[in-house]
């Protein structure tokens, strides 16, 4: 009943997995020396899937906390103030400057909106910070200003898939599929690609952005919802107690390990590692939903409520889930797309927004700072695109999509705190200095995780797809 | 995109992990594996003398090392030179040549190669790419040899070798059985190894059956089929499971998976598009066994074909199962775009099985397919009338449908029909209406008014003009059979502000107008008195008749004064002629209509007008009276017989519309009548467009045997449209001199059966692909296959009954070290199912199981929350009753949030096409399986079934028990329990007994079963029922019960 005195031998049936899971440059390597190394190997795959685990160059960070501000907030009435566009607030722009650029709604009858936000410059590095964000005036010094980012897609859900797989089409791998699949997780009872979400809806484009793509599905990001049971089916039926569900599994795994003495398919010691694990998923998670056990100080810090789903919530939740080893944490909160119809406007909507996140996101980094955590986790702030200089003709002010310039922000993880990076024009249009695309985003994040985005390949259907396509360069001015 | 191998870095990083791709998209250089495996076929290193083959020694060495910058793409090219043909490579380059063949020394590239000088070293250090001593000396060996370049393997035309002759000495029983045995036989025997031995019966028929149908077999299935001792029991079952309908539900699913069906359209929005009719054509057409030929020609070009029929409407389905974006503010020339490419990208994957995306920005890295010829090919799919659009879609309906509509269409004719006859009958002579204006005979009023007969025969009024006034006029009819009454109301210089009327503004109001006549014109003693008096008791001849007035209309009412007013037979209400602005002092004219009044020409008819009741006075001034027979069609009367025709027409055109309403649509191709113009896109970008480019196939393959098929006639005429179409694509595609489409057919379906196919990378049959590890096989099982006439059943039997894909699939001790990849096909290989065959096996085995073929798809329970990341909550209506238990395929798939159950078992999403599906094993499916609502309900119908088997054993019978874990066995596993899984089960029971007898409400909880008030229940045994779910629930999530032994 027992195949543990089999390990061996299962051990060395899975050269198999060897040979048939890695589809990289085995051409270089003498079949010899692949059956030296075939412990070491054989050994890690009996750990698991996910076991963390050896980087292409030293890492800086282990960790990802991504807060996605989806539908694409105003870098205009947030980060950079434009004296010039109040200045011809109402005017058209100059035909040179919108030459080759794409919008989604704008019919190009549209003319300048100056914000109506008051801004200043905070801290040593002087961000501008308009007053909707007065809690980022704490982090101003932490944080690394991108305020050069350019994305190449104005749709929403291309554009959302566009910063998370690299590409505006569904069906690649996202940046949190890549990072388990690249570097594994150091949680053992937990996913190690967690997605939130708040906000009245979720994010458009929906399960392709944490999707793995043609990665196996072990890397897909795993939706925690809120509630007794965040993760689907976590629960065991009613009236299985745990003792019960001890035996359940029990039973299963030695009635599976009969099986495995017949037929020695390592596959399925692989599944009896596989209960093992949502066995103790099914105490971890709630355990780590649960924010009861938090010191008021923090629950205050963040203005999070236990049992009140919120984005304050899921910020205290993604520093909760690092703590415990998961690799990359994804937080959607909808809706920054102020257009200026009557729910998305930037007189009411924006503030709204702005309330939902400032508090919460600044007191994540200076949690994370406090608990020693930020040194090694990389916390990103932004939405697939920015905001137009030109307003909309609708009801109340909005902007459309902007492409060519808006802002993010990345704490922690070895990016440099309080550095100012990147600037654009005086009305917003472009870039003039410090561009940074969104591949270059990528390859960066992923640079500080030890992984080379050049080599982070998998090969599917005869390519080898990354995820920043055939582009990206490591943004190193931006690092310590 | 990035095209290159890896450096050996990533390799040591990555080597491990197991979870990695189990499908085959694998790149193992085909010279390390042979090497390892297939030893006595290489040039031993040191064995100079031996033969280099070019495809199999040096293809790869080139491609992967020099290909880059030395190979098909004129953008990358570093030195113009080529390494990639004979011509290039050893093309004169001022006295020397890259390649010389026969002299090492003169052979530029070779020296290079050999260089240590860091400066001339190739390939450069900078690439991260080094030869191993091996490789080079592989690459020395060629040059010596005459440097000979053979086309790559996949691009050779179909031979079909010879069986191999094996000797039958020494071979396993029951080998051969057919030809693919000799084929593999003969890769064994030379190293000594023996296939494994043929699987029990239990596991044989519950492997055929999860492949050939995706259901296990039944317990009387396997019982059938274990104790038939006939020579042919084995075919028997085989031809049984073939026959099935199922077969085309399994391998419906996996076509469908090559043709990314889903029920969303995809992106954001993703709203329900309705395409399922193809997911049935596609079951249909497999069960008829259609030729793969044609099978392929209706999916690509089915619209194309002369008079399609409906079916081949619908099978062009297959490339509308592309994206929509419904997003505000899209370009849809960018997302018809992303289509269209994808359209290409797919055909290429699944019927040459070639990356042809890669040529989307650039010329393809490695294999023959350039930048431009990427766009021929677009070019064929660029033709689509969708643009980012559902339409155009085809109406499919059932043949019950069908039926309807016919007997519906015929009823609306009908209805139609009738009008019309109505309509005829009744109109007769001119349209337009002839009035004769009367004579009057009398004329008197009540109130002492006095009447002038003006030349146009109208009457003015002078003298007294009282209130409560009366006229009464009498004239002989001018005509018979009179409809309508004309009364004019004209303006006279005499009356106030000129009339018409008496008012002092000129106005009047008309209280009422009544008419009645004689039938016949009196006799002349009559005609005396009738003249007399001019009243509606006239004596004779007959009763007087009277109008009955149908409608009143007039060239003007004053508001609240309409001229119906004047015939509705109050004295109160009235017709008048006033005007908001402007001048009511003009000529008006209304119109009584009546019904037909049968008089006779000259029979009298009297008139009367009755005028306000009070002061003031608002009589009329001058008028004149016309009289008409013409008929009420004539006079736009609402016609109650025609309205009631029309009113059926409509509610039968309404039913109609409701029926056709109902009746599935499905998207189809169409292409544009004149035809859309295409450029080559620079880097692949929309915007950037390039030279203009006309369909074709790349330059590598076999021309089109056909030219133009499927253009519209008009078009076809002129010369300049002589253009090739996406039928004789198709055609192409299915032509027996096409060196891939049967082959990677064949190796995809070979694949489903052994894990993977006898070439890897099923869908890179390229110079990057691996080569197959029996190519003779490959190319029999490809001429086979055509020469069978394409059938896919024929094929499916081939492989099947063969005695290789009956081994045992145990791991063999003795081939771990020498083939840890069972490429040489000595056993067979466990296989977790797919999905959708996850579920089938549980409602199958616990007998919830519904299955019905096709239809809509459906939408089984699904954990709450799953919307809760989508933009839009969608609706889930969960299928209640049979439908709540259909088979995996056919729950309903949303792109952007999947049904869970499907993902977590690896389910692709579908948003492009997917050849191979990975085979992941995670602990979320252990949640899933243990957990899952669906599986819940399936574990206490399987734990009812079990408990049930044998009524009248006493419930703690441990003989009972025992018979009872054994019928479980066999439903779940066609197998007995060997008797220490049976020991443990037991134990597993026994325990779950004690335990939940302490807890009744618990064990209640887990039935499924209501706890009344008084805490009873209406399971009389409800530990009992609970324990056999637990127990159902413990086989259903063992390994064993979703793999394919």
């Amino acid at each position: 009943m027992n195949v543990h005195s089999d390990e061996n031998s299962l051990r060395e049936i899975t050269r198999r997995h060897l040979f048939r899971d890695c589809r990289l440059g085995l051409g270089a390597i003498a079949l010899g020396s692949l059956l030296k190394n075939e412990q070491a190997q054989a050994a890690t795959e009996l750990a698991g899937p996910l076991t963390a685990r050896a980087t292409h160059h030293p890492p800086k960070a282990k960790a990802v906390i991504y807060l996605f501000m989806a539908g694409g907030p105003s870098q205009l009435d947030l980060f950079a103030d434009k004296p010039l566009l109040r200045k011809h607030h109402g005017q058209q722009p100059p035909k040179e400057f919108m030459e080759g650029k794409r919008f989604a709604f704008l019919k190009g009858t549209e003319s300048l909106l100056g914000s109506a936000q008051r801004f200043a410059k905070y801290g040593e590095c002087g961000q501008e910070l308009s007053h909707q964000l007065p809690c980022h005036q704490k982090i101003v010094d932490d944080v690394c200003w991108l305020n050069g980012m350019k994305t190449d897609v104005f749709n929403h859900g291309p554009a959302k898939l566009f910063i998370n797989t690299g590409s505006p089409q569904p069906g690649r791998p996202s940046m949190g599929s890549w990072v388990t699949y690249g570097i594994g997780s150091e949680s053992n009872n937990l996913p190690g690609f967690v997605v939130l979400q708040s906000g009245p809806r979720g994010p458009r484009a929906g399960a392709s952005l944490w999707s793995s793509g043609f990665l196996p599905t072990v890397h897909q990001g795993v939706p925690f919802r809120s509630g007794p049971e965040p993760i689907l089916n976590l629960t065991s039926p009613a009236g299985v107690t745990r003792d019960r569900e001890r035996q359940f599994v029990d039973a299963v795994s030695d009635l599976n390990r009969l099986k495995a003495d017949v037929v020695g398919d390592p596959e399925i010691q692989t599944r009896i590692s596989a209960y093992e694990m949502a066995y103790r998923m099914q105490s971890s998670a709630p355990e780590l939903m649960d924010l009861s056990g938090e010191p008021q100080h923090v629950l205050d810090l963040y203005g999070a409520t236990p049992g009140k789903p919120s984005f304050a919530n899921n910020c205290l939740l993604a520093r909760r889930m690092v703590e415990r080893g998961v690799r990359f944490v994804q937080l959607y909160h909808t809706s920054w797309d102020h257009h200026g119809g009557p729910t998305e406007n930037i007189e009411k909507h924006l503030p709204e927004m702005c309330k939902d996140v400032d508090q919460a996101s600044a007191a994540l980094i200076l949690d994370l700072k406090q608990q020693g955590m930020l040194e090694d986790t990389i916390v990103v702030w932004g939405g697939e695109f920015g905001r137009t200089p030109m307003g909309e003709v609708r009801e109340a002010s909005g902007r459309d999509h902007h492409i060519d310039a808006y802002t993010m922000w990345v704490a922690g993880g070895g990016f440099k705190p309080g550095l100012v990076f990147g600037r654009s024009d005086d009305l917003g249009l472009s870039v003039v200095d410090g561009l940074t695309h969104v591949h270059d985003l990528q390859a960066t994040i992923l640079h500080q995780l030890g992984l080379n985005h050049a080599r982070l390949t998998y090969r599917f259907q005869g390519r080898d797809f990354r995820l920043t396509d055939v582009h990206g360069r490591v943004v190193h001015e931006v690092l310590t | 995109m990035t095209c290159r191998f890896l450096p050996a870095v990533f390799t040591r990083y990555f080597l491990p992990f197991r979870y990695m791709l189990r499908s085959g998209i694998l790149s193992i250089s085909g010279i390390l594996l042979l090497s390892g495996l297939l030893g006595q076929q290489l040039p031993a290193q040191d064995a100079a003398a031996s033969r280099i083959d070019f495809g199999r020694d040096i293809r790869p060495i080139l491609s992967n090392n020099c290909f880059r910058c030395h190979g098909p793409d004129d953008e990358k090219r570093e030195a113009d030179l080529r390494l990639d043909s004979f011509e290039n490579a050893t093309r004169d380059l001022g006295g020397h040549s890259a390649i010389k063949p026969g002299d090492v020394h003169a052979s530029l590239a070779l020296q290079r190669i050999l260089s240590t000088d860091p400066d001339q070293k190739m390939p450069p250090e900078s690439t991260g790419l080094k030869l191993t001593v091996r490789e080079v000396e592989l690459l020395k060996q060629w040059v010596q040899q005459g440097a000979e370049y053979q086309q790559h393997w996949a691009f050779r035309p179909i031979a079909r070798p010879p069986e191999p002759a094996i000797d039958s000495k020494g071979i396993s029983s029951g080998w051969p059985v057919n030809a693919i045995d000799r084929f593999v036989f003969a890769k064994l025997a030379p190293l000594n190894i023996q296939p494994s031995p043929e699987a029990d019966r239990t596991t044989l028929i519950r492997r055929v059956y999860l492949d050939l149908t995706g259901l296990p077999p039944t317990v009387e299935d396997v019982e059938r089929f274990v104790s038939d001792t006939s020579p042919d029991a084995y075919t028997t079952m085989v031809d049984h499971a073939l026959a099935s309908p199922h077969y085309g539900e399994r391998w419906g699913r996996h076509w469908l998976d090559q043709a990314r069906y889903a029920d969303t359209n995809g992106y954001t929005i993703d709203s329900e598009r309705s395409l399922w009719p193809f997911r049935d054509w596609v079951i249909r057409a497999l069960n008829s066994d259609m030729p793969f030929d044609q099978f392929t020609v209706e999916q690509l070009a089915g619209d194309l074909l002369p008079q399609p029929t409906l079916d081949q409407l619908v099978a062009s389905g297959f490339h509308r199962n592309t994206l929509i974006n419904e997003e505000g503010g899209t370009d849809d020339e960018q997302f018809r775009n992303e289509a269209v490419v994808d359209r290409v990208n797919t055909t290429g994957a699944v019927w040459l099985g070639l990356t042809v995306g890669c040529a989307q920005c650039h010329t393809h890295k490695y294999d023959p397919l350039s930048h431009r010829e990427y766009y021929q090919l677009f070019a064929f799919f660029n033709q689509g009338q969708d643009i980012n659009t559902t339409e155009p879609v085809v109406q499919v309906p059932t043949t019950e449908q069908a039926q309807q509509l016919s007997e519906m269409e015929q009823k609306v004719a009908d209805a139609k029909a009738a009008v019309a006859e109505y309509e005829d009958g009744s109109v007769t002579g001119s349209q337009l209406v002839d009035w004769t204006v009367v004579s009057v005979d009398s004329i008197t009023s009540i109130g002492g008014a006095l009447f002038e007969t003006l030349e146009d025969q109208s009457l003015l009024a002078s003298a007294d003009n009282m209130a409560n006034e009366k006229y009464t006029i009498t004239f002989r009819s001018p005509r018979k059979n009179i409809t309508a009454i004309r009364l004019e109301t004209l303006t006279h210089p005499s009356l106030p502000a000129n009339g018409p009327g008496r008012a002092d503004n000129g106005n009047f109001v008309l209280n009422e107008l009544t008419l009645q006549a004689q039938p016949q014109p009196a006799t002349a003693t009559a005609t005396a008195t009738a003249t007399a008096t001019a009243t509606a008791t006239a004596t004779a001849p007959g009763d007087a008749l009277h109008a009955s007035w149908m409608y009143a209309t007039a060239d003007h009412s004053q508001r609240d004064y309409a001229v119906a007013d004047a015939v509705d037979g109050k004295q109160e209400t009235g017709w008048a002629i006033n005007v908001p602005s402007g001048s009511l002092n003009v000529n008006r004219t209304a119109i009584f209509v009546m019904k037909v009044l049968p008089v006779s020409e000259g029979s009298q008819i009297t008139v009367e007008m009755f005028f306000g009741p009070k002061p003031p006075a608002y009589n009329l001034g001058r008028f004149r009276l016309s009289v008409t027979s013409a008929p009420h069609s004539c006079l736009d009367v609402p016609d109650e017989e025609r309205a009631r025709l029309l009113a059926a027409q409509k509610s039968l055109e309404d039913a109609r519309k409701n029926l056709t309403s109902q009746i599935p649509t499905t998207l189809i191709m169409g292409d544009l009548k004149t035809p859309r113009e295409t450029n080559i896109l620079v880097r692949g970008d929309f915007l950037r467009k390039g030279d203009v480019v006309q369909p074709a196939v790349p330059a590598v393959f076999p021309p089109l045997a056909e030219q133009g098929s499927g253009q519209p006639a008009e078009n076809s005429e002129t010369a300049a449209s002589v253009r090739a179409t996406r039928l004789d694509l198709a055609r192409w595609l299915v032509d027996g001199r096409n060196p891939l489409t049967a082959r990677v057919t064949v190796n995809r379906i070979w694949a489903r059966y052994f894990g993977q196919g006898l070439v890897e990378t099923e869908n890179d049959f390229g110079l990057q692909g691996t080569p197959p590890t029996h190519p003779e096989l490959l190319d029999w099982l490809a001429s086979e296959f055509m020469q069978q006439g394409w059938s896919l059943k024929k094929l499916h039997r081939l492989i099947v009954t063969s005695a290789t894909y009956r081994q045992s699939s145990n791991q063999r001790p003795d081939l771990r070290n020498s083939d840890p990849l069972n490429k040489l096909l000595a056993r067979q290989v466990r296989l977790r199912v797919d999905a959708e065959v996850v579920r089938d096996l549980g409602l199958a085995v616990s007998g919830l199981l519904n299955n019905r073929i096709g239809g809509a798809s459906v939408y089984p329970p699904q954990p709450d929350g799953v919307y809760a990341f989508t933009q839009r909550n969608a609706a889930w209506p969960v299928s209640q009753g049979a439908d709540r238990y259909r088979r995996g395929l056919y729950t309903f798939f949303m792109r952007s949030a999947p049904y869970p159950m499907l993902t977590t078992f690896d389910t692709p999403r579908f948003d492009t096409t997917c050849t191979m599906r990975i085979r992941s094993n995670t602990p979320l499916q252990s949640l899933a399986m243990a957990n899952d609502q669906s599986m819940l309900e399936i574990a206490r119908a399987l734990g009812k079934r079990i408990q049930h088997l044998s009524e009248g054993d006493s419930q703690s019978d441990g003989q009972g028990d025992s018979q009872r874990i054994q019928f479980a066995f066999r439903i779940c596993f066609a197998r007995p329990a060997r008797p220490a899984e049976a020991q443990r089960l037991t134990a597993f029971l026994e325990r779950l007994r004690q335990d939940l007898q302490s807890t009744p409400e618990e064990a209640a909880q887990v039935a499924g079963v209501e706890t009344k008030a008084d805490g009873s229940t209406s399971d009389t045994n409800v530990v009992e029922s609970a324990a056999w779910t637990l127990l159902a629930r413990t086989l259903l999530n063992l390994d064993e019960f979703i793999v394919r032994e």
